[in-house]
């Protein structure tokens, strides 16, 4: 029978897994080890500006541990989504860790870099065609959002990933990819069958997750097979049932049963889920149907201006009834100010001052069934944003002092009416960015949209 | 009369991407389970009703194996936006907590 045996290190790259739980995963022999290093989860900083989610100490312990146990079972190791957003920047960013890592422990492999950063050209070229589609929900494309993007990646499938292992590769360091397909390709690539093949992958990808009682992130393990996988966490102490693992198609993901790949659907309908033994769990019976026409997913952040935050208590009484007309009417009152302060060049369009209100519907905005109750206290988050550093930081210093003192009608006299629990009362962070695609590019072939580049290390 | 908090095992919202909210209600029994379904108090109409939202935006799916109900929806603000207060869409699940299921 084709078994092939698949080492999930962690769910993340850098959150860190137990030394021994992947020296077991090691000692079971698997045919290839992957850990996914990125997501959507945290918001679009991370995309949009290049920089990483975890911390390159945590990351490259994690790395060299995983290049050590592939060294010495000589098997590859896929990381994707390098760098946590999975541009350009990230997959450098790791290839730097690797190479430092290979330096130190003298260790040498075949690297191979596959990046997916996109080229706007080629992508105007596609909405043009009309070969870019939205999702459901996404917001508006045009060549307009392409340009003023600052990173758009396109999601691998396991295509380019086999292709780099047909190349020689022994480690590869990917871009943005679909976290499943790193554990998909080597089971695909020696004829395993496609559901179980890609339904394991989903198991597998966010490490430890599927299991009853997690305890910290760590390694896991799926035995993939024709007709069916197994699936067991490497820690002995750690646990999965039919039900922890039948549960984790729920995470993250919209449908329960249907898993959208760039080539096809994993269908988990007809799933079943027995115990192997009380930590070990077989699935049968899951379904890949292959699309007609594979598509990529894009995913795309563009600058969204400089931020600064204020804030805020408000425990007054007076204050709290009146709430919303009182926030509108400072504001309102703060555009003359703005308008003098900056002699004229600053209207109130060039800025957004947004507040939110916790104790009332800071959390769920407008899903919030309680909106209308609030408490003897509230919490004011105030967001400065514009598209100038300066400007940001002059708007916020001066706001804070007017919200400060603004006045209500029910006192006579000068009032400070937020409390500050920090000096100063406001915090510069920089540049934020939004998301602005949810789309997908049909390619003439799986590989178009990404680079591949080969080092000897 | 119980709390939908009360019968089961994990209730939980999430991030299903950057556009999509997704609640988990899952259950350790199948008793507990069976029994929140039947008592239809928490359907596609009265998740749409307590969290105003359109019922045509409501996808609602009943999960034997894994003995939960799962509900998506459009997310109310893109993740990350300045309205947006919830980036990993993690609390969004409390007014399911306090449902009640008659007995």
């Amino acid at each position: 029978m084709n078994e092939v045996r698949v080492l999930s290190a962690s769910g993340q790259i850098g959150s860190g897994f137990l030394e021994s739980s992947f020296a077991r995963g090691i000692e079971l022999k698997p045919h290839v080890i992957g850990c996914d290093g990125g997501s959507t989860d945290s918001g679009p900083a991370h995309l949009g500006s290049g920089k990483p989610h975890f911390s390159r100490e945590g990351t490259k312990r994690d790395l060299k541990l995983m290049l050590q146990g592939r060294n010495r079972i000589n098997v590859p190791l896929i990381v994707g989504s390098c760098g946590f957003g999975g541009g350009d920047d990230g997959v450098d960013w790791m290839r730097d860790i690797a190479l430092e890592i290979a330096r130190e422990e003298g260790l040498k492999f075949r690297l191979a870099l596959v990046r997916s950063e996109q080229d706007k050209a080629y992508l105007k070229k596609r909405l043009k065609e009309g070969r870019i589609t939205p999702l459901n929900p996404a917001p508006p494309i045009s060549d307009d959002v392409i340009d003023r993007s600052s990173h758009i990646v396109g999601m691998m499938g396991h295509e380019p990933l086999a292709d780099a292992i047909e190349h020689g590769a022994q480690v590869i360091l990917a871009g943005r990819a679909s976290d499943t397909s790193l554990f998909a390709t080597v089971p695909l690539m020696k004829g395993t069958g496609a559901g179980p093949a890609w339904h394991a992958a989903k198991i597998l990808e966010c490490g430890t997750a599927c299991v009853v009682q997690r305890k910290r992130p760590d390694s896991i393990m799926a035995w993939v097979r024709d007709d069916h996988f197994d699936v067991e966490p490497m820690d002995m102490d750690v646990h999965c049932t039919p039900q922890s693992v039948a549960s984790h198609t729920l995470y993250e993901n919209a449908d329960p049963f249907l898993i959208t790949e760039p080539d096809g659907t994993v269908d988990t309908h007809g799933a079943r889920y027995e115990a192997l033994n009380d930590r070990a769990v077989r699935v049968r019976g899951s379904q890949f149907h292959r699309a007609e026409r594979g598509t990529i997913k894009l995913e795309g952040a563009e600058f969204g201006g400089y931020q600064a935050i204020i804030i805020g208590g408000v425990r007054e009484p007076f204050i709290i009834r009146q709430l919303d007309s009182w926030l509108q009417a400072m504001k309102e009152k703060f555009v003359p100010r703005v308008h003098e302060m900056f002699d004229g060049r600053l209207g109130p369009d060039d800025y957004d001052i947004h507040v939110r209100v916790y104790g009332r519907d800071g959390v769920m905005g407008k899903l919030e069934p309680l909106a209308h109750q609030v408490g003897h206290e509230v919490g004011l988050l105030f967001t400065i944003t514009s598209a100038e550093e300066g400007t940001t930081d002059a708007i916020a210093k001066t706001f804070a002092h007017f919200a400060l003192h603004y006045p209500i009608p029910e006192w006579r006299g000068l009032i400070s009416g937020i409390a500050f629990p920090m000096a100063p009362a406001y915090v510069n962070r920089g540049p934020v960015y939004r998301f602005n695609l949810n789309h997908v590019v049909t390619p003439d072939t799986p590989l178009e949209m990404f680079r591949t580049e080969y080092l000897e290390v | 009369m119980a709390k939908l908090g009360d019968l089961a095992r994990l209730i939980r919202s999430k991030n299903a991407g950057p556009f999509t909210l997704t609640f988990d209600v899952m259950f350790e029994s199948d008793n507990a389970y069976q029994a929140v379904l039947a008592a239809n108090v928490l359907t596609k109409a009265s998740f749409a009703k307590l969290y105003n939202v359109p019922k045509d935006e409501v996808l609602f799916f009943a999960h034997d194996t894994a003995k939960a109900i799962k509900i998506s929806i459009p997310r109310p603000y893109v993740q990350g936006d300045r309205d947006d207060g919830d980036a990993y869409g993690g609390q969004q699940h409390a007014p399911l907590v306090e449902i009640e299921v008659p007995a």
